[in-house]
């Protein structure tokens, strides 16, 4: 193996500024580690090999400037394959997009090009980002690099994977319920969920509009925030992006939890958490509290119904988004029999192409927006979403950041929870918080397990404060 | 605890979904979706009385101003159609009457 793969994206990116290594080499470094490895693997839906090719050459060919070389130049980026990217086929890991290449690039997607990456793939998802272990993939299902016997997570379980197993330093995952956080965990990266509206969303495949954010899956604290420096900010195209100023990522991420208080959910954080992970988290405190940081309870009352809220909520949200799908203006349209009319081309169209999870989610959502349960089910859960919210409120009082597990468990097998939806559902406990009150959140690698697992902790911010979560995560580096 | 939803009712959202539902999968649902409303019914029983919902996080006023911008070529927009008359710019569909 090419040392090059095991680099930082802040590392690459200096050494081809400098000169060092060209942006071309670097390319067919992570290239051939993509040959190697994907058969393992499978993280990627495509490899854009003459893409990327192409792009390195541009680089190597432009003279740059030392002092003014993009931050990220010549640095492959894997890029979840529900984020538009404009030539290349973008699949959502959905039959019902077969075929479809979108005619325009996702904001950030754009942006990461302007600062220099170059986008070596695109990665396996569950279909339309519902799932928690990439096996919901019409393209099949990814492993986990640290033991193929297992998911990676998910929904972005391809570009934790990709990043996990050096076939890219840097990806970028969509996070409704936990998408980048339990992937992140899972594979031992640091995954982050920026607060709601600072990252444009101008070209993801909308699941949930209340909840969805892009952000960055990586090895470092550094790169995840190099990634979000060039990510974040207004975009006029997405109206749900904010216009809080994006602060300076990079320059916090050393600054240490000195002083920083951090609530721990006690009784929250009890019940059904696998005994591995309590001993990581504990240590994972302990770490914080002797790098100067202070351990104080907070109590989250709501947060035990964060699960039921979050699937109301989310399959509402899916069922209306995902009506477009319909054969008319893109992907699979079913084959008519004659005399079948407009609605059993959607009708038909509908149920090849979407897998049973999307439908399982189109049906609830249907079902808990329909005439008779609107009130008893949506509005309710809207209700206890502001409740849930109003805890964090209070939380923020005694406290900078709140902690917990990212997830109850390590990765589990492939196919243990393929068979019982609600299993899967539950595995979210302590991710969805972050989406329903639109709070930044990150996942930190805290340790193994004995199986050699990866083990991650999770903090939750105030709103727009990613800074103080970077830190964080920098502080446990070892 | 499972809130007991008939296939009827199944096959009822199904069709509000716009779904061909194969029976298989009307007797899977029937069955999944009554284990998660079942285990969902938990929020009911919660005191929200006078508590506002949440339907989005940024309940900001968004503006822009009123100009005019490039739009996606017609073509391009048409080229992802499976049936289109790209001549006409139009996405084709079965008849409808």
């Amino acid at each position: 193996m090419s040392t090059l793969v095991e680099q930082s994206a802040r590392a690459i990116a200096r050494d081809i500024a400098t000169g060092r290594v060209k942006a071309s080499e670097v390319c067919d470094a992570f290239l051939r580690r993509i040959e190697e490895e994907e058969p393992r693997i499978r993280a990627f839906n495509a490899v854009v090999h003459e893409r990327a090719r192409e792009m390195a050459r541009a680089a190597d060919a432009a003279t740059v400037n030392r002092g003014t070389a993009p931050p990220l130049l010549g640095v492959p980026v894997a890029i979840k394959d529900n984020m538009c990217t404009a030539g290349v086929p973008t699949t959502a890991s959905s039959r019902v997009l077969r075929g479809f290449v979108p005619p325009y690039s996702a904001t950030v997607v754009t942006r990461l090009e302007a600062a220099g990456a170059i986008v070596i793939g695109k990665t396996n998802l569950d279909e339309f980002a519902m799932g928690s272990s990439t096996e919901n993939s019409a393209l099949g299902a990814t492993r986990n690099p640290c033991d193929v016997t297992r998911t990676p997570g998910g929904s972005s379980g391809g570009s934790a994977a990709a990043v996990a197993a050096r076939m890219a330093p840097i990806s970028l995952g969509s996070d409704t319920g936990g998408s980048i956080r339990q992937p992140a965990a899972f594979c031992g990266l640091i995954g982050l969920k920026p607060t709601y509206g600072r990252v444009s969303r101008y070209g993801l495949l909308a699941f949930a509009s209340s909840l969805d954010q892009i952000g960055p899956l990586a090895r470092t604290a550094e790169d995840a925030a190099q990634v979000l420096q060039v990510i974040a900010g207004h975009d006029p195209r997405d109206a749900t992006s904010s216009l809080e100023p994006v602060p300076d990522y990079l320059a916090a991420v050393p600054r240490g939890v000195a002083g920083l208080r951090i609530g721990v959910p006690r009784a929250f954080v009890g019940d059904g958490v696998d005994a591995d992970v309590q001993q990581a988290f504990a240590t994972a405190l302990d770490r914080w509290r002797d790098a100067g940081a202070t351990i104080v309870d907070v109590a989250l009352p709501h947060a035990a119904h964060a699960i039921p809220v979050y699937y109301l909520i989310a399959t509402a949200e899916a069922s209306s988004n995902l009506a477009r799908y319909d054969g008319v203006r893109y992907g699979h349209r079913a084959r008519l029999e004659k005399g079948d009319g407009l609605h059993a081309m959607y009708d038909r169209t509908r149920d090849e192409g979407f897998g049973l999870e999307v439908k399982r989610r189109i049906m609830l959502g249907t079902y808990v927006l329909s005439a008779g349960y609107y009130d008893a089910y949506y509005l309710k859960a809207q209700q206890v979403r502001t409740l849930l919210r109003q805890d964090y409120q209070q939380a923020f009082a005694a406290c900078d950041v709140v902690a917990m597990p990212t997830t109850p468990t390590a990765a589990f097998k492939l196919g243990e929870k393929t068979e019982d939806p609600l299993q899967m559902y539950l595995s979210d406990v302590f991710t969805v918080s972050a989406n329903l009150t639109g709070l930044p959140a990150i996942s930190v690698p805290a340790g193994q397990n004995a199986d050699a697992l990866p083990i991650g902790v999770q903090l939750t911010g105030r709103m727009f404060d990613e800074a103080t979560l970077l830190a964080a995560a920098h502080a446990l580096e070892a | 605890m499972s809130t007991p939803l008939t296939r009827e009712e199944v096959t009822r959202i199904a069709e509000l979904a716009r779904l061909e539902l194969t029976p298989d999968e009307v007797d899977l649902f029937t069955r999944q979706l009554g284990d998660i409303l079942g285990y969902v019914e938990q929020i009911r029983d919660l005191d929200t009385s006078g508590v506002t919902p949440t339907s989005h996080i940024l309940n900001l006023p968004v503006e822009r101003d009123d100009v005019i911008v490039e739009p996606l070529p017609r073509a391009d927009a048409l080229a992802n159609a499976p049936d289109a008359a790209t001549e006409a710019g139009l996405f084709k569909v079965p008849r409808v009457l």
